[in-house]
């Protein structure tokens, strides 16, 4: 996947022709991920020293509606702030249209779960402010997210959307936080080439009560 | 590298080794350095980690963020090709539990799985070497002794001091980091063996000071990881004395080596060649002297023999043409891992050997071992909003040997062996998990103050993984499954297995140390500690340490092997993998397995020389 990019060439164009085509069959279903996706997986000798990116090894299937709710939600999780871009700024919404597409029995439980829990988050929406989620200002998209951001303090009726926001909090931070700029944001300094490996810095050490060894 | 086909292969060779693993390709190199003609068959793919090796790829670079999936068990970025817990078109079958009769293994994380073995192979050139932890530890005196000592299990046939050479040299050879800190029965290496260890990570050294108190002895670990480059000039004549031809090739090799640059997971192997896979360190100096033919693609079906009861050579399937292919060699050396060797043993029957060859004993698949597995997970305030710190590469730097031996001995604990502890922690590459475990702590939340969270938290979570002993029972072994044969129409295994109420026991004890540990540190448990041992033990076989199948002994009535790990029923045919194994220390095996392998292609050489064989 490739995440950085927003970019989307003719190649990425066609594919996502071709899912929505697929969606529209998955969406008519009474529950979704119950029919098999025309997808294949990468089986068990892929090519590992290449730079993918999402749709290379299945077809994106997130519909045009669900992607603008996902963009939404994602960056209500992740915002920009000072320190680092939201979200979408760094693909994480084609991360999770690669991970909720994928054919593997994992990633397939959580595309139900994702795409049930856009669909209450719509729903829920329209009940509360008669707007789409994506078009609600941030408070109103917060009212709605504090009922259902912490899975063990939610109200029982919303224990099954705080099933969904905590998954697709795991989706949105474990894309993210993949990136280069989630590295920045986080402080994740390594995979460079050290020529010797100095152990933790003073600063460190100091903090911890250790001496310097 | 010179890999042939099988139709490239000669009509006959000194040695057919079965296996490019550790034990394969140690046995080969030793043989091949000291002038023997060596045919290796390798049943999965030749594989270059000098090519193919992704170094420095992302996460981000790689499908659903590089995480684990049934294609591949350890992530995207794994080196493990054509394996894992399956392997396509090779079933093996186990039972689970609640269920009756006989199952396809599957998936250790798949729902339900509860299988009483997981098998985990490697159909690759290099097998399980090309990403295995590392983590190399001898087995110490009492660890070649536990029956005399405790009175259970089974006695080896050898001293450690039997071993202490051969250590010496793989060490030498492969390149092993870590220091000599006297500890009981966690023996020393010779001076000028170990390169010198890393220093200690943040969390590592943070456990040592405040699990000081509860006498858990952190130190440097060992692993097979050149922290320095090796030294090319001195090693090659303590390895190879008096075969200047040897030294000069390994000397060449040592050169080519590079030092670890400390970053890229080792599980993904190594492009630099800077830590030890048999595709970088045992194979190109073996293949350079000119003696050594490896065919991959070659699964072994089983080993011919003829009306004197000696062994003449292998009938593999060359699995890109289907047909099936004959090989003769003076000595046949079994090094396909502790199971797949019994298998191919047991599957070699004919009028002579109507139990498989080398069975009189009726001992081959028994005492199959894995090592005992736990683990408990913490968040530490204190390691909350370090600076950030680069603490990639060569993994662990630090664990804890066993240090209870003198209040088991005098029955103080409710099992009999010991456990090593190897911590986790510090500032990784982000993974997928990374929210879920600040989640644990916070309870979830969102924006900016999640963001903030993310920051603070990161770098804070520990593990403590126990590695214990098991001791071998007569409930664990493999048989052939009378029904069911794979795409290559061989017979496949099935596995039986229980644990002792000693691994049962010792899995609980982690768990409470393990806790104390967290506690004395002033962090909080995230994971589920339990007390009985029976939910804290990792499935058997999740650890892969495969070892026991084709016992070592002093008796031909009760052992398949003799101390040279050669067969007692058949002279010219040797097991050199895991299966030797009688005891399974907490000390991971991979580095005992080389040593063996050493030393039986030594005697090898030797009978070769002397025309035993």
């Amino acid at each position: 996947m490739n995440l950085e990019s927003g970019k989307l060439d003719r190649r990425e164009a066609i594919r996502m022709v071709f899912a929505a085509a697929a969606t529209i069959s998955v969406l008519n279903q009474q529950s979704f991920g119950a029919t098999p996706l025309p997808a294949q997986p990468y089986g068990t000798d892929a090519l590992l020293r290449k730079d993918y990116k999402p749709g290379d090894f299945w077809p994106l299937t997130l519909s045009d509606e669900q992607k603008v709710t996902t963009r939404a939600l994602a960056d209500l999780i992740l915002p920009e702030d000072d320190t680092s871009v939201a979200a979408s700024k760094v693909g994480v919404v084609d991360f999770i249209d690669e991970w909720i597409s994928a054919p593997y029995e994992l990633q397939q439980t959580d595309r139900k779960r994702v795409l049930d829990g856009l669909r209450w988050l719509e729903a829920e929406s329209r009940k509360r402010f008669l707007k789409t989620f994506a078009d609600l200002n941030r408070t109103d998209q917060s009212s709605i997210a504090d009922d259902i951001c912490n899975l063990g303090s939610a109200r029982s009726e919303f224990k099954i959307p705080a099933e969904f926001f905590a998954a697709f909090r795991n989706l949105t931070a474990g894309g993210y936080y993949a990136t280069q700029k989630g590295w920045k944001d986080i402080g994740y300094v390594g995979n460079v080439v050290l020529f010797q490996f100095p152990g933790p810095p003073r600063t460190v050490l100091e903090k911890l009560g250790l001496e310097k060894n | 590298m010179p890999i042939i086909t099988s139709s490239k292969s000669k009509i006959s060779y000194d040695v057919i080794v079965v296996g490019s693993g550790a034990a394969g390709s140690q046995t080969a190199y030793t043989l091949t350095m000291g002038g023997a003609k060596v045919l290796m068959l390798e049943a999965g793919r030749d594989y270059d980690p000098v090519k193919e090796t992704p170094m420095f790829q992302t996460n981000a670079q790689a499908p659903l963020a590089a995480s684990n999936t049934p294609d591949k068990h350890f992530g995207f970025h794994d080196a493990t090709v054509d394996g894992g817990w399956r392997v396509p078109n090779e079933p093996y079958y186990v039972k689970r539990a609640g269920q009756s009769g006989w199952q396809e293994g599957t998936d250790w994380i798949a729902p339900g799985s509860n299988q009483n073995w997981m098998w985990w192979r490697s159909r690759m050139l290099g097998g399980r070497t090309n990403h295995w932890g590392r983590i190399s530890l001898r087995m110490g005196p009492y660890d070649f002794k536990p029956r005399s000592r405790d009175g259970l299990g089974l006695d080896w046939p050898i001293n450690y001091s039997d071993l202490a050479p051969y250590y010496d040299k793989v060490e030498l050879l492969i390149g092993v980091y870590g220091s000599n800190e006297g500890m009981e029965n966690t023996p020393d290496s010779s001076p000028g063996t170990l390169l010198e260890p890393p220093k200690p990570h943040a969390h590592e050294l943070y456990s040592k000071k405040m699990c000081a108190s509860l006498g858990i002895p952190f130190m440097p670990i060992h692993r097979a990881v050149l922290s320095v480059k090796q030294d090319h000039v001195n090693a090659p004549a303590k390895l190879h004395p008096g075969n200047e031809r040897a030294q000069k090739i390994i000397a060449k090799h040592m050169q080519l080596r590079a030092a670890c640059f400390w970053a890229t997971p080792c599980g993904r192997g190594c492009s630099t060649r800077a830590n030890y896979q048999s595709t970088t360190v045992h194979l190109p100096p073996a293949l350079e002297t000119g003696n050594l033919d490896i065919v991959p693609n070659a699964m072994v079906r089983e080993v011919t023999t003829n009306g004197a009861g000696k062994a003449t050579g292998i009938i593999y399937i060359d699995k890109i043409s289907g047909q099936e292919v004959s090989a003769k060699g003076r000595i046949i050396v079994l090094a396909a891992s502790g199971c797949e060797s019994a298998r191919i043993l047991l599957n070699s029957q004919s009028k002579l050997f109507p139990n498989g060859l080398g069975n009189s004993s009726g001992k081959v698949g028994r005492y199959l071992m894995d090592t005992v597995g736990a683990s408990v997970s913490g968040q530490i305030p204190a390691l909350e909003n370090l600076p950030p710190h680069n603490t990639d590469g060569a993994g662990t730097h630090y664990y804890a040997p066993w240090w209870l031996y003198k209040e088991q001995l005098a029955g103080k604990l409710n099992f009999a062996r010991g456990y090593h502890i190897e911590p986790g922690g510090g500032r990784d590459m982000p993974g997928m998990g990374i929210a879920e475990d600040v989640a644990k702590i916070t309870g979830g939340g969102y924006g900016k103050k999640f963001k903030e969270d993310m920051r603070r938290y990161y770098g804070s979570f520990v593990n403590y993984d126990g590695r214990g002993e098991m001791i071998p029972n007569e409930n664990s072994y493999c048989e052939i499954d009378p029904e069911r044969k794979d795409k290559w129409g061989i017979p496949v295994l099935r596995f039986h297995f229980q644990w002792s109420d000693h691994e049962i026991n010792q899995a609980a004890h982690m768990h409470k140390t393990f806790k104390d540990m967290i506690g004395a540190m002033g962090g909080r448990v995230t994971s589920v500690v339990e007390t009985d041992g029976r939910k804290a033990i990792y499935p058997p076989g999740a650890i892969i340490h495969e070892v026991g199948t084709t016992c070592i002994g002093a008796d031909p009535k009760n052992s398949v092997l003799n101390l040279w790990c050669q067969a007692w029923d058949v002279n010219n045919l040797y097991v050199t993998d895991g299966g030797p194994f009688v005891s399974n220390a907490d000390k991971n095996p991979t580095l005992s397995i080389m040593a063996l392998a050493w030393r039986s292609a030594d005697h090898m050489l030797d009978e070769l020389k002397k025309g035993n064989i």
